[in-house]
């Protein structure tokens, strides 16, 4: 482990994240999961820090991190973007698998959302195919409570192969148990684990192109690098030349033992579009399969709440019209509603501004600078404060409260087919 | 109306299964992440306002899809 300790600032580096460690001895810790399971949240309790949350995904694109000391011992804690999955089809994925890959954490806190944990498994299982240094963090428990959804956590952390902790990720008693656990996964014995097997002639062509890839130490874990040499995957051969210096593409053993594996796929029907399909499905199954037999959900009253709400805020009959209303009242709000503030805080400075002129001429201070400081620089000052500030002070708030209440995603709902006519899409209405 | 069902053709309230999906590249990545695999059972849930997109019911998750790829995902 202390080897690979060294390389990661300059493998963050390229990235376009650089883990600043005080001591060599720092212990870095990723925090993955989907977009909007509160992983923002749990990252600003671990580290104290104010990282702004919201309510949509792909807020968190440009990585944050923090530190926080636990045991005497420092963690550095990165927080990655949300994402559904490590295939890197977008540039948040890509960024969330480079750092993974190759950013040399210690351990991946897989955050986790306990009201639909089969969703969030794929990532999990994907998560745990790369590393199994992984601590899978089911987070809001509460809400899951609510919706009458009961998880067995020493069952899915059985099944997983890894430690698995419920957390709501508000409270401080949930932090100490999750850094507990960060802190014994860094103690113990490293196994790899295997929790997906795919059908018989996939596992025979790792089989067949794994020790090659063994030979060659990448640091990544040779099983799963097989399978995406398998798959053709060129986008991440780039990234594993940049990041370790080794060209797979320019490897001609490395070519030829690939194309008769590819080969051997090819004789038992699977090209390459194939083996993609039944590495996804594989890990959809599996993630179903963990769910049934973890996951019980009191039927009856699941989805109910919500589903009655949604039936009204989105329906073709009351959707246009109460997100119309809300608008104009919200920019009703701000707009009149900063009046009375706007004309006390201009009343407040105005006055000032004719105190200060009279100090100045009291000082006898020269024409110009009573000019410059008081009726330039003050009064610009005075107007933009009065303006600016009571519109914000009151629009950002309310803003914040349609953002907690999940209306905005509703939003984007209703209004994606205008968006899309634009070549835009919903999730643009909320910018606007 | 074509034997061949899409998920595009369910009607609020209706479940199908996926049985195939016809999108190619990152599209359908993107829907496989998000479980839709075969055999994978989706229940129409609601319509947006303009019809376009619907929200299904995907494995636990609310989420909404467009018409254009919806009606890429074959169901029985």
């Amino acid at each position: 482990m202390g080897n690979m300790k060294k390389s990661i600032g300059a493998s963050a580096a390229d990235t376009g994240l650089l883990i600043i460690k005080a001591e060599p001895s720092d212990n870095v810790i990723a925090l993955a999961g989907n977009p909007n399971v509160g992983k923002s949240t749990l990252f600003n309790n671990l580290t104290g820090m104010k990282q702004h949350t919201g309510n949509w995904p792909g807020k968190t694109v440009v990585n944050a991190q923090g530190s926080r000391s636990f045991h005497g011992e420092n963690y550095i804690f990165v927080d990655l973007p949300g994402t559904y999955s490590l295939m890197a089809n977008s540039k948040e994925e890509e960024a969330a698998r480079d750092f993974i890959c190759f950013g040399n954490s210690d351990a991946v806190i897989v955050v986790c959302d306990a009201t639909c944990l089969e969703r969030n498994l794929n990532l999990v299982l994907q998560t745990i195919e790369i590393t199994s240094n992984v601590i899978v963090c089911v987070n809001m428990m509460d809400e899951a409570r609510k919706k009458n959804i009961y998880i067995n956590l020493d069952k899915l952390s059985e099944k997983l192969c890894v430690p698995v902790i419920g957390t709501v990720g508000r409270k401080k008693s949930s932090i100490s148990v999750l850094m507990q656990k960060v802190d014994n996964i860094k103690n113990t014995v490293k196994k790899t684990t295997q929790v997906i097997k795919y059908s018989e002639p996939v596992e025979k062509a790792i089989e067949m192109l794994e020790p090659a890839i063994r030979a060659k130490a990448t640091g990544i874990n040779p099983r799963w690098l097989c399978l995406k040499l398998l798959e053709h995957n060129d986008e991440l051969l780039g990234a594993i030349k940049s990041h370790t210096g080794i060209d797979f593409d320019n490897d001609s053993d490395m070519k030829e033992k690939q194309k008769q594996v590819n080969e051997y796929l090819l004789l038992h029907g699977i090209d390459r579009s194939r083996l993609n399909d039944i590495i996804v499905s594989k890990i959809n199954e599996t993630s179903e399969s963990i769910c049934s037999d973890t996951v019980r959900y009191d039927k009856s009253s699941y989805r109910k709440y919500d589903s009655k709400a949604d039936k009204i805020l989105t329906s073709k009959l009351t959707g246009f019209p109460i997100m119309f209303a809300l608008l104009v009242l919200i920019f009703w709000l701000t707009i009149i509603g900063a009046n009375y503030p706007s004309k006390l805080i201009s009343d407040v400075l105005f006055g000032l501004e004719n105190l200060l002129t009279e100090l100045f001429i009291r000082i006898n201070a020269p024409n110009w600078l009573c000019g410059v400081l008081v009726q330039g620089s003050y009064r610009v000052l005075a107007w933009v404060v009065s303006v600016m500030l009571p519109p914000m002070a009151i629009f950002f708030p309310l803003f914040t409260l349609m953002e907690d209440s999940g209306y905005l995603p509703r939003i984007a709902f209703n209004l994606d087919k205008y968006f899309k006519k634009c070549h835009a899409c919903g999730k643009q209405a909320l910018t606007m | 109306m074509s034997d061949i069902k899409t998920l595009n053709d369910l009607k609020e309230g209706q479940s199908a299964k996926v049985k195939e999906l016809k999108s190619f590249g990152s599209i359908r990545r993107r829907l496989q992440d998000i479980g839709l695999v075969e055999g994978t059972e989706v229940k129409c849930l609601q319509k947006s306002p303009s019809g376009d997109p619907v929200a299904y019911l995907i494995r636990g998750a609310v989420i909404a899809i467009r018409a254009e790829d919806s009606s890429n995902i074959l169901v029985i």
